[in-house]
């Protein structure tokens, strides 16, 4: 273990040195004298595991701290951004007024709630009724709780009446959503984690779970303590990866073609399931015939592995009573992400591994809400209860609740990616935004910005200052999660409630006041007039009744006295549906699809010019655009800025200068170098903003149906570099809020030690 | 080895840093780790390996041992705790006898810190906050048995080897079910 020098006048020399949490000094942590303390029962803001956890208010209101839970889902435990995601809630960063930036530029400026509020409304109806409804857009979020985003979606198309809404779930969650409706005709986890205790076999491909979904992992080490096999496949070694009994690190954006393969053989061996292709399924013979052509040795070679991995992960697969298959963003986010998923879903259903415990499949959601956030109608082409907004029946149910007439109900608006290219073509002029750092999180960031910048007019919702919020016209300061309560579902599709722990500070409020209030100055306000996130949810309810995603039995007294109902819940004595497809999947015959995949090339092949993959993901000290996460000092300190992972067979030493290339953008990124990647592969964590944003890389080619961008392949050239890019600080509006963020200002250029940051007592 | 203590296994470990995180929330020394968590054989693996106090039982622990004002209490359940803040004097004699690097000192404050495995939490049936938040249960908190009920294919050891000097420790560490061994290796 190596030991450097400290700031510390600490003695022996070598020791390692305090860690200092947190972006307040130290003092400002003692805990209260006061021995009142409440603990509030919630979950955490962050990713889609959504783990239980107490916080812990003072005497005077305030959130100071944290104690694990014994919740189901996570049994106390908690991840480095879970036990300090308290640290958001009094931050010295926090927005406590509105800001407005006068016309003709200037920086913004504090306001009050009725001069933003009125601005926000006269430059939605000068837009409108100059350039059409849809001539404003919106664009929603899944880190919202399932009460807003469904508030988003009718606010879009009733206040509005613009087609234009979509939601960050279109860089998440999108592609395993088309394939699991188109095998299965539902979009959700088939299973609770629950049931990996009784399997015999774990399958991970594309998922960095250790890292992204942490709590997670104590499931996979709970099966392997029963006896269980876990298969990883991913072209990093991750830390679950290390030591599974089968790591197969193939090719980025080679996953439908190792499926095929593995399916191939597991035929070839005569371990397909003909009793249940039979009886619960349609479409094998065409799929049978498409994997009869990739033989292990052809896929082999596109995905530059091994074939025997092929061969054994086929065994370790078709010789298991029980297997379960998870997914997530590494097969997902590629021009082929559907197809991916459905290559998977054929080996699971071709092996009749389904609907039974212990034997089943998932994708594994992203954002806190990944799953509640892409079912009630904040999606472009969505309406509440997971209905289809262009299904005369799906829009007469939903007008006639909302009371509009049919007619007035926009059809699908396009996807967000699309949404923010319309800018630059001027079909859209103004923007209403929430939940999302866009100029971090999407791809080829320069022409990102470069669309904003044709806005004529663009208001951002947030807590922190993001940077996107940043170059907004108004900013409407919102409630964190612990200021407002409200429903999440998570990754198994268990709808959990969080409680309100503090009141907001300042003038926040919460984001289903702010959008009432525009409501009311746009002449809607009868069907905004909400007192409360559940009359929200109460709403809610009613509009799932009878969709795919029904939440009628669902009510806030159920869910505090059970810890969380899993969806469908079509009545109020439904028990809820932990594992879906024990007796049918949810199509009229009650079978599930196979679905015919060929493999194709990513979006940009490598060639002569730009030889190398470059391959985008996350850390597990940061969340997505970082916008939280690298305001938290302990988590900046853990993982202070990005880095490129490199194989050492490419001859830099750790910490060198690289330059990475690609046809859109460049940075100069210290090395990591480290054999648990390829060496045709090289891999930039995204959570960070300006000169090192990662997708200033990437390509913005998108998937034709679900239309996720492949962030998980491109094509770039790297090359030593002379001076490491530094990483920008997150902003803060002029004279406010500059506690924080002047420390945790990171002119670190030193790479981590590993992938999950940076050990405590190295230099 | 102690009736309920920590047991670490570094195998599950994912090096997530939520124990050095978690360990910061501690009443007694809020704001401040105890935790170490370092990433080992960097560049050839993402291993990572946590290192919290041991509570040795050697038969006294060496930090309490060589302390010449008495300030580490050893208490009857095995815990090793910090040293007592109207005894300490800083003088390093700790730090320079515990075998696995664990007491800090506070040159500002002039004080030692370590791990008392969460007295507090501990003493109201409480898991530490490490092995509380610990997402894989490289860190665990329990009984021999408990451990077992939940890994029956798990061993343990509270002997440590530094060459030809053993050391009994109160946390137990994990090692493979089957695994012939005279204590685990203290040192690389």
């Amino acid at each position: 273990m190596s030991a450097g020098p400290t700031s510390y006048p600490v003695i022996p020399p070598g020791v390692s040195d305090f860690r200092e949490a947190g972006a307040e000094a130290a003092a400002g942590w003692q805990s209260p004298e006061a021995s009142e303390v409440t603990l509030v029962p919630t979950h955490c803001c962050y990713c889609g595991v959504q783990c239980g956890m107490y916080l812990k208010v003072d005497g005077e209101g305030h959130v100071f701290g944290v104690e694990p839970s014994a919740h189901d889902i996570n049994k106390g435990k908690l991840c480095p951004k879970g036990v300090t995601a308290y640290q958001q809630v009094d931050h010295p960063d926090r927005l406590l007024h509105p800001l407005v930036r006068d016309a003709g530029g200037g920086e913004l400026r504090p306001a009050s709630w009725d001069e933003a509020l009125d601005r926000v409304a006269a430059e939605i109806r000068r837009i409108q009724d100059a350039y059409g409804p849809d001539a404003f857009g919106v664009y929603s979020g899944s880190s919202l709780v399932t009460e807003n985003t469904y508030l988003m979606g009718k606010f879009a198309r009733v206040a509005l009446k613009t087609k234009h809404i979509d939601y960050n779930g279109r860089l998440c969650m999108v592609s395993a959503a088309a394939a699991n409706k188109k095998a299965f005709g539902i979009d959700r986890a088939a299973n609770p984690w629950q049931d990996m205790l009784s399997t015999q076999v774990v399958l991970l491909a594309g998922a960095n779970v250790a890292e992204c979904f942490p709590v997670m992992s104590h499931y996979v080490w709970g099966a392997r303590d029963r006896g269980a096999k876990l298969i990883v496949v991913d072209p990093r070694e991750t830390p679950l990866a290390r030591t599974a009994d089968l790591h197969v690190p193939l090719r980025p954006g080679t996953d439908a073609a190792f499926f095929a393969a593995v399916l191939h053989a597991i035929d070839r061996d005569g371990r397909i399931d003909q009793a249940f292709i039979a009886e619960r399924t349609v479409g094998w013979h065409d799929v049978r015939e498409t994997i009869g052509g990739w033989p292990p040795s052809r896929a082999a070679e596109i995905c530059g592995i091994d074939a025997e991995l092929i061969e054994r992960t086929a065994t370790i697969w078709g010789t298991a009573e029980r297997a379960m298959a998870f997914h997530a963003r590494g097969i997902e986010h590629q021009i082929q992400g559907v197809e991916n998923a459905l290559s998977i879903i054929n080996l699971v259903l071709a092996t009749g591994q389904i609907g039974a415990e212990g034997k089943g499949y998932g994708t594994i959601t992203g954002q806190g809400n990944g799953q509640g956030g892409r079912e009630h109608g904040q999606k472009a082409d969505q309406l509440p209860g997971a209905r289809d907004i262009e299904n005369p029946e799906h829009r007469e149910f939903i007008a006639d609740y909302w009371g509009i007439d049919e007619a007035e109900l926009p059809h699908a608006g396009v996807s967000a990616v699309e949404l923010v290219h319309l800018m630059e073509t001027g079909d859209v002029r103004g923007f209403l935004a929430l939940c999302n750092n866009p100029f971090v999180s999407m791809p080829n960031a320069t022409r990102i910005e470069r669309c904003y910048d044709q806005l004529e007019f663009h208001v951002q919702i947030d807590f922190f200052l993001s940077e996107t919020a940043a170059r907004a016209d108004v900013v409407l300061p919102c409630t964190t999660w612990a200021e407002e309560g409200g429903t999440t579902t998570n990754a198994e599709g268990r709808v959990i409630l969080r409680h309100k722990a503090a009141e907001p500070p300042g003038e926040a409020r919460p984001d289903w006041w702010i959008v009432g209030q525009i409501a009311e100055r746009l002449g809607a306000g009868d069907r905004f007039s909400f007192g409360s996130i559940e009359q929200i949810f109460e709403e809610l309810r009613g509009a799932s009744r009878g969709g795919v995603a029904d939440y009628s039995g669902i009510t806030y007294e159920r869910l505090e006295q059970t810890g969380g109902l899993f969806w469908p819940v079509p009545g109020e004595d439904h028990p809820g549906t932990p594992r879906l497809f024990e007796e049918r999947f949810n199509f009229p015959d009650g079978k599930a699809r196979f679905n015919v995949v060929e493999w194709r090339e990513p979006a940009e092949p490598v060639d002569a010019e730009y030889p190398t993959r470059l391959t985008t993901g996350r850390t597990v000290a940061h969340f997505l655009s970082g916008n939280q996460t690298r305001r938290i000092g302990a988590l900046v300190e853990q993982t202070p800025r990005p880095w490129i992972e490199v194989h050492p067979s490419l001859g830099f030493a750790p910490g060198d200068p690289v330059r990475v290339i690609t046809r859109r953008g460049e940075i100069t990124l210290p090395a990591l170098v480290t054999e648990t990647i390829r060496e045709d592969t090289v891999f930039v964590p995204y959570h960070w903003a300006g000169a090192v944003a990662a997708n200033l890389m990437t390509v913005d080619a998108l998937h034709p149906v679900s239309r996720i961008p492949e962030y998980k392949v491109c094509a770039c050239r790297i090359e030593r570099g002379s001076e490491i890019t530094p990483s920008p600080p997150p902003p803060n509006p002029p004279g406010e809020g500059v506690g924080g963020a002047e420390s945790l200002t990171t002119t670190d250029l030193r790479q981590p030690s590993a992938p999950q940051g940076r050990g405590t007592s190295d230099a | 080895m102690m009736g309920r203590t920590l047991f670490i296994d570094p195998g599950r470990c994912i090096g997530c840093q939520a124990c050095v995180a978690g360990c910061r929330e501690c009443d007694s020394h809020r704001g401040k780790s105890m935790i170490s968590l370092d990433y080992i054989d960097q560049g050839a693996t993402v291993a990572s390996m946590p290192t919290v106090c041991m509570h040795c039982e050697d038969p006294v622990a060496p930090c309490a041992e060589v302390c010449p004002t008495d300030a580490i209490l050893v208490t009857a359940d095995g815990v090793v705790h910090e040293a007592a803040k109207e005894r300490c004097i800083a003088c390093a004699n700790c730090v320079h006898a515990c075998p696995f690097g664990v007491p800090k000192l506070d040159m500002e404050e002039m004080l030692q810190y370590k791990c008392n495995m969460c007295y507090d939490r501990t003493s109201e049936g409480l898991a530490p906050m490490c092995a509380a938040v610990c997402p894989t249960g490289a860190i665990f908190y329990g009984s021999i048995d408990e451990l077992l009920a939940e890994r029956p294919s798990a061993a343990a050891t509270d002997l440590v080897v530094f060459g030809e000097q053993e050391i009994r420790t109160g946390v137990a560490t994990v090692v493979p079910a089957g695994y012939e061994h005279d204590g685990v290796p203290g040192e690389r």
